[in-house]
């Protein structure tokens, strides 16, 4: 069962339609509602490994539809210290639940000024009544 | 810029909610509820497809068999009148400038469903037909409960021509693109938006261009563009079966000798062993490339299709496909990846 519509005030966002929930220097992150929307039914995630890098504007995973493949770019960058296992076993998480049991993966933050960068939620929503 | 041409039931797909995007020069449904929800739906009760993007050609006259005969690969004597046949559209490469279904109203009568990508290429090739796409709305209403559901009565590849259904005058034909019971009905266009209201309101669903793709890749139906195209000829194709060698046809000269020489590469189907979705244009690390690829709804694993060494073609062989940088194994299996239970 498909969502709906909304985006958490607690959250920061980036403008490929990543959100990020910040907590001391680690990071949870995850795809927007509009971004799994635009995906529709995700069939696939392809994680990346626990223990690597990611870097902020950069792909660090892919999620599939029965249809297309869209790159999760990174809002921050840091190391992997998990990755969501229910949402590798069952992708569809992430469309019922986006930003709970959908998280992606969580980092531990290499630069924590990277996260004043990031837009809040009216700065995101401005950016998609922009669409 | 070219304006995209919609069907006469394009302002239903936009009441529906249907997400909209070209193809083939037109402005289709590419899903409603969702492509996997729309794919359950024909495999266990029934949906509906408009199709009217399809292209209609028209041959009649003295003459007009014997022209068919010549340019087409199957046997158009294998059928009676009142009768449908999956043929191929042929280039003097033995290459695949369609797959198309021919309709025989009469010994010298025919009607050609074409795809829509290809009618100018085919009406180019069979310039003795009159292009008719114009006259035509198709539906395909497929699906186990499709045909009691429309209170339709057909055999497979058969077709009867005014037929009354819900109300409205059809063509209907025993035929399909999804490996389930069910039939595809030929209307006016004046008379679509009567014929699908009438058809939902019987409580089939309606279903995009998305669960046509997996619907008839589970099945191994190929896609003309992705799985076969001009330059693949039918043998490579696997589809021998819808070529009469024993008459001459358009490159059927080129078809016998590469049928006994056997062809370099054959299209296969195969299953990921490995996690991931293939999709088309995808290397394979042992030679050759998928075609076509997607997540299967009914068996949920990727599969696909696609050209191989002949040499790999079996069964059970292991292939290596290139999952955008990543090495990810799967299993070549038989053909077709779902078969419907017989009832």
């Amino acid at each position: 069962m498909a969502a709906e519509e909304s985006y958490p005030d607690d959250l920061r966002y980036h403008a490929e339609h990543d959100w990020a929930r910040v907590e001391g220097d680690v990071a949870t992150l995850g795809i927007t509602w509009y971004a799994q929307d635009a995906l529709g039914e995700v069939v696939h995630y392809e994680p990346p490994d626990e223990g690597s890098s990611v870097a902020r504007d950069e792909s660090y995973g892919e999620v599939e539809s029965v249809k297309a493949v869209s790159e999760v770019i990174a809002p921050l960058s840091g190391e992997v210290i998990e990755v969501n296992a229910k949402v590798v076993a069952e992708p569809e998480t992430i469309n019922e639940d986006p930003y709970g049991d959908g998280w992606l993966v969580r980092i531990r933050l290499s630069d924590s000024a990277e996260v004043d960068e990031l837009l809040d939620v009216d700065a995101y929503r401005g950016l998609l009544a922009e669409q | 810029m070219q304006t995209l041409r919609r069907t006469p039931l394009y302002e239903r797909h936009a009441a529906l909610g249907a997400r909209l995007v070209p193809f083939a020069g037109w402005e289709m449904p590419v899903q409603y509820a969702g492509i996997s929800e729309e794919h359950r739906a024909v495999r266990s009760r029934a949906g509906v497809f408009d199709v009217s993007h399809m292209g209609e050609l028209r041959l009649a006259g003295d003459g007009s068999r014997e022209y068919l005969q010549a340019r087409l690969s199957n046997d158009l004597d294998r059928v009676g009148a009142g009768q449908a046949q999956y043929t191929l559209l042929t280039n003097q490469r033995g290459g695949i400038v369609d797959d198309l279904i021919a309709y025989r109203r009469g010994d010298d009568d025919y009607l050609l469903v074409v795809n829509a990508a290809n009618v100018d290429a085919d009406h180019a090739a069979l310039a003795e037909t009159e292009d008719v796409s114009d006259s035509w709305a198709y539906l395909a209403v497929q699906g186990p409960e499709a045909l009691e559901r429309l209170g339709v009565e057909i055999e497979p590849f058969a077709f009867r021509e005014d037929v009354d259904v819900l109300g409205v005058r059809c063509l209907v034909a025993g035929t399909g693109y999804t490996g389930e019971r069910g039939c595809e009905l030929g209307c006016a266009p004046e008379d679509a938006v009567a014929l699908w209201d009438a058809v939902l309101a019987q409580g089939i669903e309606p279903c995009g261009l998305g669960a046509r793709d997996t619907l008839r890749l589970e099945v191994c139906y190929p896609l003309h563009g992705n799985d076969i195209s001009p330059e693949r000829t039918p043998i490579e194709a696997g589809l021998s079966w819808a070529c009469a060698l024993d008459k001459e046809f358009t490159g059927s000269d080129v078809l016998r000798r590469l049928r006994d020489e056997g062809p370099a590469e054959r299209l296969v189907a195969f299953v990921m062993a490995d996690a991931g979705i293939p999709r088309a244009g995808m290397a394979i690390a042992e030679g050759g490339k998928v075609t076509s690829g997607t997540q299967s709804p009914v068996l949920d694993v990727g599969i696909g299709l696609g050209y191989v060494p002949s040499a790999l073609a079996e069964p059970g062989t292991e292939i290596t496909i290139d999952l955008r940088g990543r090495p990810r194994r799967a299993r070549i299996v038989r053909k077709p990846f779902y078969k419907r239970e017989e009832s």
